[in-house]
């Protein structure tokens, strides 16, 4: 493992700019446990200073030191990407795995309840949804509110790849080596499916921070946690850019582009390394 | 008159990924000639770099495979090409096709599936000289495919309604509308049926012999050779190991790799034991010093293991890399 | 399972597929009314040859399992393999019934390392108890073929040769100590001369080990090498079947005989006969669905009553054959015999 992340910084120039952007943001989260300021509270600090050697990122309108705001805002909306991610993986991974080694019923049902959630309009949906649950409609339940939303694409997908594996030889080799069903599925086929889930997680994990941030600026979710998408509708609620409070705005772009830049260089090159036929085919194998 | 003429050609597979470099020397020191009006055999066991040269002397020479030394000429007569310097476009333009054509196992690369077969004539007739009259290269094409034997309702179909063989003899029609001075078929019936084999390797005979022209087939099948080719060349581990006319390869022959090669096929009528060689063919990034057979050979000498043979004639039209057989010894 | 009990014993299997839409398709009858047998007491390899499309892939699959026949049975040590519907009893059949696939580079999965299978099928079969006791019986296994677990431990499929995985994959095939192997095209996919070390090892198995092949292949050489007794398929009929030596040697059918002369012999000077010019076919529907004799079309003999209807099997010599041309005893000179 240690000799992986060793080859890949060595050898993927941008592998090495994803661990500088993305190292960035881990320390912002990391500094978020030990932020002098609590978020919740306002009027802590003179308001709309500019960027300072005391304030990092400048005050807010509302009298919040930026950069240890932001801390939060980051840590919230990488969990929530994080927690989507890995509900929505999960779930692909399960219904794509069955419904192709299974086929018959099982395929149809399976596909049916994906198919429905793939044509369900989303964001009206997360409209209403924020609407009814107003108050409980945290960052962990939005997270499973959009795990639930994003896996059936992926699910299809993993399932055409599963077809196909059950044709090939290997599977006939498991099989009569007595390997049950299960198994073969964990052994054979993931390794295969795998590829596909890492490369749509980068995607996955994107989508569910733009649609929090699409929600939070359109005012309809817990307006008082702190993430990326809460920062925006704040500084757009004390029209920041008119005001003059340009940091305000322009800070958490910043943030967010480097936390979405990070991520994809990273995603793309530890995508490339796993697949094992590009490696095959670089190393002439 | 020499048709294609291939000097000392090294061409290397040079590949560098996540700090391993790897150097695969697949054609190391290839010398031979081509003669108008033959059929050229090349045999060997599977990367043993027949594919590589095949490759370098058609002009596919793509990254990561580069010609590092030596020299393929060719003389058509009025025009001739110097394949490690010739442009892509020139290539495509003169030669491709109209000069030297290609074909490959499997049909289905050159044979667009999407698309009837007279679709594809016409796409490759296009792009060498426009079809003015549509009637009458539908009517040059069906005479064409009729004069080889095929029946004129495949061109009216798509690939994926024939057969394998009759795939590959329309890969083969495709391969000679041009009437090209070489045609390089590469393992053309490896995946046929015995009888379907037949039958496409006639229609390659019957055409070199109506044209007079030359074709270069690669096939690691011996019995092939014997029924197919003029002159057959063997290659191991990217070297020659010999050379030499049909007859003399499968009544006389000298290297210990050619011997093993025509012994170990089974044949109808005899059930007598046949040995196969021991190991495997060598990896050609990591070679055997000295002569590469070596690890392999039942005759091996101690300076086989240190020096590599130089590929000498012993008799006319006949070369061979062993140090078993001493300069004109036959 | 008795003395006179038949290791496998095929009886009047059809399999028939409908290809084309639900409304209007056609039936392709790729294995029509095959029966053979192989006996328990005397190993032996019983080749079935044929061409594409011949359905010997079909009957193939069938045996292993991934079909059911239309019609007709399949017994295995006299048991009916269509009844057998527990996990349990499957286990049991597949320990006795192990294959070999066509494709070395597809038999095990490029991402998975080449002996796992091997300790898979170890653990599943329950060949061995402990991990030390697992690597004892892979290693003998892989012996057996001429490798050892020291060459192949933790090996991609890439970085052996295809002669090495098929080792590999008869030394999977042989861990459950198997009375049948069923061997699909084994040796088509590699190199000519590299075939023998393969083939080789079938012989030895049969006559050191006494375990019986089911050798498929449209090889016809390789078969006369290995095989005791043969049969070859067109278009799913058993047109001919016997000792090898008689069927190949004399083949009485004109499609074996077509078959036999299209094997390019390693030898120049016998060039003539394989040089004859022949008939190829177009498309295989056609061929299949003709009346009568599927060899109709192309043979260089052919009556008008071989069109009519299909052939009987006629006992020639020690060789069944399913002609017109042996009917009532027509004393007609089989091809290949030397005058």
């Amino acid at each position: 493992m240690l000799k992986v992340l060793r080859d890949l910084l060595r050898y993927d120039g941008r592998f090495r700019l994803a661990i500088i952007l993305l190292g960035g943001v881990v320390a912002m989260v990391l500094l978020s446990y030990d932020s002098p300021y609590d978020p919740g509270k306002s009027f802590v600090v003179p308001w709309d200073l500019p960027p300072s050697r005391e304030h990092l990122f400048g005050t807010t309108s509302r009298g919040q030191d930026l950069f240890w705001w932001l801390t939060f805002a980051v840590r919230n909306s990488l969990y929530l990407g994080i927690v989507t991610a890995i509900i929505s993986r999960v779930i692909s991974v399960l219904v794509g795995l069955t419904a192709g080694y299974r086929g018959g019923w099982i395929d149809r049902v399976l596909m049916a309840i994906s198919d429905t959630f793939v044509v369900l309009p989303l964001l009206p949906i997360l409209i209403l949804l924020s609407f009814l649950l107003r108050d409980s409609m945290n960052l962990l339940n939005l997270a499973i509110i959009l795990g639930l939303f994003g896996w059936s694409f992926d699910a299809r997908l993993i399932r055409s790849q599963v077809l196909s594996l059950r044709e090939r030889s290997f599977t006939r080799t498991a099989i009569y080596s007595g390997t049950s069903g299960f198994w073969i599925t964990i052994n054979e086929h993931l390794p295969f499916v795998l590829p596909i889930v890492f490369a749509t997680t980068l995607n996955n994990i994107l989508w569910s921070i733009g649609m929090e941030v699409t929600l939070s600026v359109l005012g309809l979710s817990d307006l008082t946690t702190p993430t990326l998408g809460t920062a925006l509708f704040w500084a757009n609620q004390h029209g920041a850019l008119v005001a003059g409070v340009w940091w305000w705005i322009t800070a958490p772009a910043v943030v967010t582009a480097i936390l979405f830049l990070g991520l994809y260089l990273l995603f793309t090159s530890i995508n490339e390394f796993i697949d094992p036929r590009t490696r095959l085919r670089l190393i002439g194998g | 008159m020499t048709l294609l003429s291939v000097q000392n050609l090294h061409a290397y597979y040079r590949t560098e990924a996540y700090g391993i470099s790897r150097t695969v020397r697949a054609v190391d020191g290839v010398s031979f000639d081509l003669f108008p009006n033959e059929i050229y055999g090349v045999a060997g066991e599977s990367s043993c770099g027949k594919t590589t040269l095949i490759k370098v002397i058609s002009g596919s020479i793509k990254h990561p495979l580069k010609a590092f030394e030596g020299s393929v000429n060719y003389n058509f007569g009025d025009y001739k090409v110097d394949m490690l310097q010739i442009s892509q476009s020139e290539l495509r333009r003169n030669v491709r096709w109209k000069r030297i054509s290609y074909v490959m196992q499997g049909s289905m690369s050159v044979l667009n599936p999407v698309r009837k077969v007279i679709k594809t004539f016409e796409d490759i007739v296009d792009t060498h000289e426009h079809i003015t009259d549509k009637n009458e290269f539908l009517q040059r094409t069906r005479t064409h495919v009729n004069r080889l034997g095929l029946p004129t309702d495949v061109l009216n179909a798509y690939p994926h309604q024939l057969s394998g063989g009759m795939r590959q003899r329309v890969a083969i029609a495709l391969a000679t509308v041009f009437q090209p001075a070489l045609i390089i078929a590469d393992e053309p019936t490896t995946a046929l049926d015995v009888v379907v084999q037949r039958g496409v390797l006639h229609m390659i005979k019957d055409i070199q012999a109506k044209s007079n022209n030359t074709v270069l087939l690669v096939t690691h099948d011996m019995a092939v050779h014997a029924n197919v080719a003029d002159r057959v060349m063997i290659m191991y581990a990217g070297r020659i190991a010999e050379e030499a006319p049909t007859e003399s390869i499968f009544n006389a022959p000298l290297h210990p790799y050619t011997q093993h090669l025509i012994n170990s096929l089974p044949v109808i009528g005899e059930k007598s034991t046949k040995a196969s060689l021991k190991g495997s063919p060598p990896n050609l990034a990591d070679p055997p010093s000295g002569c590469r057979f070596h690890p392999r050979c039942p005759y091996v000498m101690d300076e086989c293991r240190t020096v590599a043979p130089d590929l000498i004639s012993v008799k006319e039209r006949h070369r061979v890399a062993c140090h078993l057989v001493k300069e004109g010894s036959q | 399972m008795s003395a006179n009990e038949k290791l496998l014993d095929v009886q009047h299997v059809t399999v028939e597929f409908h290809i084309g839409g639900l409304l209007a398709g056609t039936l392709l009858t790729a294995v029509n009314d095959v029966s053979f047998s192989l006996e328990s007491d005397k190993p032996e390899i019983f080749t079935l040859a044929g061409e594409s499309g011949s359905g010997k892939t079909t009957l193939s699959r069938l045996l292993l399992r991934d079909l059911e026949p239309t019609r007709g049975k399949v017994l295995f040590e006299g048991r009916d393999v269509s009844t057998i519907r527990k996990r349990a009893e499957f286990i049991e059949f597949m320990k006795q019934v192990q294959p070999v696939f066509q494709n070395p580079f597809d038999t095990f999965s490029p991402l998975r390392r080449v002996d796992a299978y091997l300790f898979d099928t170890v653990k599943n079969f329950r060949m061995a108890s402990n991990r030390r006791d697992a690597a004892r019986v892979v290693d003998n296994a892989l012996r057996n073929v001429g490798l050892s677990l020291d060459e192949v431990k933790q090996r991609y499929p890439h970085e052996l040769s295809g002669g090495q995985i098929q080792r590999v994959s008869v030394a999977r095939a042989l861990i459950s100590e198997p009375k049948l192997i069923l061997a699909d095209e084994p040796v088509s996919m590699v190199d000519a001369s590299l075939r023998m070390e393969i083939v080789n090892l079938f012989k030895k198995l049969r006559d050191e080990q006494g375990v019986s092949v089911l050798y498929i292949t449209h090889d016809l050489a390789t078969a006369y090498y290995i095989s005791d007794r043969i049969g070859i398929m067109l278009r799913g009929y058993v047109v001919e079947s016997g000792p090898v030596e008689d069927v190949l040697e004399r083949p009485a059918h004109p499609y074996t005989q077509l078959l036999k002369e299209s094997v390019p012999e390693p030898a120049p000077e016998k060039r003539e006969s394989w040089a004859k010019h022949i008939e190829l076919g177009t498309t295989e529907v056609k061929e299949y669905g003709r009346i009568g004799c599927k060899f109709a079309g192309r043979c260089p003999q052919v009556m008008d009553i071989c069109r009519e209807a299909d052939p009987p099997d006629i006992q020639v010599g020690r060789q069944t054959v399913k002609c017109y041309l042996y009917a009532e005893h027509v004393e007609t000179p089989q091809a290949g015999a030397q005058p």
